[in-house]
């Protein structure tokens, strides 16, 4: 006890302070509730426009959504410096257009817009006038074979509806007349075509699909049919019918997704992020509806945000390591491997992330046994491990795939250097200490990374890390503590609890 | 619950020290950091024992590079039997005991024999770091291997028994001696399944034992009865200890330590992260011990003969 430990306790309590009357003041100033459950959903969807300019005037149109049968549009931004914007409606299309008398060089330009999710909410729509497709009049070979597959369909349907989810099925099936056909225009635009030569009311639809803290998302093109001022969503993939709850569509009145002027290389992609508004705010339209932004994270980007919840809940998995080293004891390989995993998990989503993450290091263990043979050096022998990592990887995401099951392509998140490490490391292990080590360090680092993603995926500790900031300070505060705990560990109690029973009396008083 | 909470209070009572205090409270307040090179690589622990005046196994060589690994057997002809180590390996890993049979060809402590090339993969993995702290390169230290006094090697199934004290500011406050059996391989880590002996400070004779946590009274492979064990030449042992405690510095220090048929007292290697078993062979906490040690006002001032008086007295 040479140095006081006054100053560090002191230390504890003014982030304890500081980091509970942040999130105190932020509860009541502006209205944040505690549980998710009180808030009113609001997706924040960025459109991030980039191009080229070619240093003359540009002139970018973009096409934005409007309120529709479960969304309800509440605020819309923008950040583009130095160009003009303007909101302009035509054929019933939203658009927002940019322009600039003067541009180089690489550009960006942001759209950002908020969607109140309302069920109740329905928006009527209007079916789209019947086109004639000169194409299929023709008398070609793509023609006679998308009208011979529209034959095949229509006999076999009784309404609009049932005749798309034919026509979709008919492509999936007759796959050599569907590439054949898709040699001339994407199969959305020939199904178009065929509805409207049956004279069914369709059009291609650009959807989003909304999932929260998704960068760099892309549209889908769905295929919209109406039948008696209804419509439904068709995926001219799957055939999947209807719009999913988390399905925004962006761009429905049949124009292009973006017009550019002045410029090349374009791209449009969408970043998304689930606001937790409360109730209050969520129906106030009124042009203060962002004063609660303030000082924290939600003043970013939405990109940047989306990045933000996930580096916010960091510190919860840093959490779960200090409390299962130092108030369990249990035995993990590498420090902070599991918090890396549970990240690789929440990615991945767990049994694909917990299978493959068995599966690599499983195989990884047999790869380094043959390698132990060859005497490399230990720089050359993790270098060929990380490779093999990363063949073993790519083998199954195509073993996965050709499968059919997508998620296998999800493994590739997966820290691939620090795999490589953990299974050199437990190697070593067994060769020292025998194959039971390795199953107890191995399985320790799972059981954390376990826990971990439960906490981390949790709906109340997303919410909560993502609104409070004031939060971090606690748990910096919670790790200090930790760090000077010099209690016993749970299964430290158990080691020694041979120690603890017996002959006591006889003991030290 | 209450089970629980019981548990604590029995341990605190017996005054066990966990993890998490002896980490704060005696290795990073009582050990500097700049410390720590010199018992976590042997090569350095060897010239510090050497110019200490502190006897060690015999250094035959050091192997350094990868090139150097296929002139071991030059080194070696003339060796009946000798010991490879990793110079910052820790826990016992990668230690190589070997005997020279009769038809020439290496033999290791557990009977299996072993080519040139065997040894030369070893020496190359050792040399890469397979076996160092944090997987840095490597050097190999090769000694000539100590004989143990016959008087404790009855006791061990295979390998050489070494004592272990705990040091604390210099004062020794509790040792054990590990005797390898048939179910640790020969090897003499606890919790491989080796026998740990708890031996009081006073007298250097055996006061509680126990294999894979259990107590024992018997060793499992010689059937001896652990109770009539006693460490000879057992004044020599602390003193020795005491003087690894000053060369080095360190406040909480573990010592390994052999007794040689010839050599007498020799240090095997030091620790500056201890192990909590000791404990469990001791069957006492090692807590009061260090309390009662923390109460001295400046033992840095005391000479080894006091300290060891001091430790006989109390412990």
């Amino acid at each position: 006890m040479q140095t006081s430990r006054t100053p560090f306790y002191a230390l504890i309590l003014l982030l304890l302070v500081v980091g509970l009357g942040m999130t105190w003041l932020r509860h009541k100033s502006h209205d944040v509730p505690w549980l998710p459950g009180e808030k009113r959903q609001v997706w924040s969807i960025e459109a991030k426009v980039d191009f080229v300019a070619r240093g003359e005037p540009v002139k970018v149109s973009l096409a934005i959504p409007d309120t529709q049968t479960r969304f309800e549009r509440i605020a819309e931004y923008s950040a583009s410096p130095g160009y003009g914007l303007e909101f302009v409606e035509q054929n019933g299309e939203r658009r927002a257009e940019w322009s600039i008398r003067n541009a180089t060089g690489l550009q960006t330009l942001y759209y950002r817009l908020d969607m109140l999710v309302d069920d109740s909410l329905k928006v009527s729509d209007t079916a789209p006038p019947l086109e004639v497709a000169s194409a299929l009049y023709d008398d070609t070979p793509h023609a006679t074979s998308a009208l011979h597959m529209l034959s095949s369909a229509l006999e076999r349907s009784a309404d609009n509806f049932t005749l798309a989810r034919e026509l979709i099925r008919e492509f999936n099936v007759q796959s050599q007349s569907a590439s054949f056909l898709a040699q001339r225009q994407p199969r959305s635009r020939w199904m178009k075509q065929l509805l409207h030569y049956a004279q069914v009311p369709a059009r291609e639809v650009k959807v989003l699909t909304l999932e929260d803290g998704r960068r760099r998302q892309s549209l889908q093109t769905y295929l919209q049919v109406f039948q008696e001022g209804q419509y439904q969503l068709f995926d001219p993939k799957s055939g999947r019918s209807g719009l999913s709850s988390n399905q925004l569509l962006w761009e429905y009145r049949s124009g292009s997704l973006l017009d550019l002027v002045g410029g090349s290389r374009s791209d449009v992609s969408f970043s998304i992020i689930d606001q937790e508004v409360p109730v209050s705010q969520g129906l106030d339209k009124s042009e203060q509806q962002f004063s609660f932004l303030d000082f924290s994270i939600h003043s970013l980007p939405v990109e940047e945000q989306a990045l933000f919840k996930g580096i916010l809940l960091v510190p919860v998995g840093v959490l779960v390591v200090v409390f299962m080293r130092v108030l369990i004891g249990l035995r993990t390989s590498g420090t902070f491997m599991p918090v890396l995993i549970a990240i690789a998990f929440i990615q991945t989503s767990l049994v694909t992330g917990l299978s493959g993450f068995i599966l690599i290091v499983g195989v990884g263990l047999v790869i380094r046994s043959y390698l132990s043979h060859l005497n490399l050096l230990l720089v050359a022998r993790i270098s060929a491990v990380i490779i093999s990592v990363i063949a073993m990887v790519s083998l199954f995401a195509v073993i996965a795939y050709e499968l059919g099951l997508s998620e296998g392509l999800k493994l590739t998140l997966f820290p691939m250097v620090i795999l490589s490490w953990t299974i050199e490391r437990m190697s070593i292990l067994w060769e020292e200490e025998g194959s039971r080590e390795v199953f107890v360090q191995g399985g320790g680092s799972l059981l954390v990374a376990l826990v971990a993603y439960l906490i981390m995926t949790n709906e109340v500790v997303r919410h909560l890390t993502f609104n409070f900031m004031g939060l971090q300070f606690v748990f910096m505060a919670l790790v200090l503590m930790l760090g000077s705990y010099t209690g016993y560990r749970l299964l430290e109690l158990r080691r020694f609890s041979v120690l603890g029973k017996g002959d006591s009396d006889k003991g030290e008083h | 619950m209450f089970g629980l909470l019981r548990e604590i209070r029995d341990l605190r009572r017996r005054g066990v020290l966990g993890m998490n205090r002896r980490n704060i409270a005696y290795i990073s307040r009582y050990n500097e950091r700049r410390l720590f090179p010199l018992v976590d690589n042997k090569l350095t622990t060897k010239q510090l024992a050497i110019d200490a005046g502190v006897s060690v196994p015999e250094l035959i060589g050091v192997i350094e590079n990868q090139h150097d690994a296929s002139s071991a057997d030059e080194l070696l002809r003339e060796r009946a039997s000798f010991c490879l180590k990793p110079s910052k390996g820790s826990g016992g890993k990668g230690i190589l005991v070997i005997r020279r049979g009769d038809d020439g060809k290496y033999l290791r402590s557990n009977g299996l024999a072993m080519s040139s090339a065997d040894l030369r993969r070893h020496i190359s993995n050792i040399l890469a770091g397979l076996f160092s702290l944090g997987g840095a390169p490597d050097q190999v230290l090769i000694e000539a291997l100590l004989e143990c006094d016959p008087a404790l090697a009855k006791y061990s199934h295979e390998g050489v028994p070494d004592l272990r004290l705990i040091l604390f500011r210099g004062v020794p406050v509790m040792a054990m001696i590990r005797l390898a059996c048939a179910a640790s391989n020969g090897k003499a880590n606890l919790h491989q399944g080796a026998v740990g002996v708890g031996i009081a400070i006073r007298d250097g004779v055996a006061v509680h034992a126990v294999q894979n946590d259990v107590r024992v009274t018997h060793h499992p492979d010689t059937g001896l009865d652990l109770g009539e064990l006693f460490i000879p030449q057992w004044q020599e042992m602390l003193e020795l200890g005491c003087n690894c405690a000053d060369m080095t510095g360190l406040g909480y220090l573990g010592v390994d330590l052999v007794l040689d048929k010839n050599l007498g007292p020799a240090l095997l290697e030091l620790n500056a992260r201890p192990g909590l078993s000791i404990q469990i062979a001791n069957g006492a906490g090692l807590l009061p011990r260090l309390r009662s040690v923390e109460a001295i006002r400046n033992p840095a001032r005391m000479s080894v003969a006091e300290r060891v008086a001091f430790a006989q007295a109390q412990f």
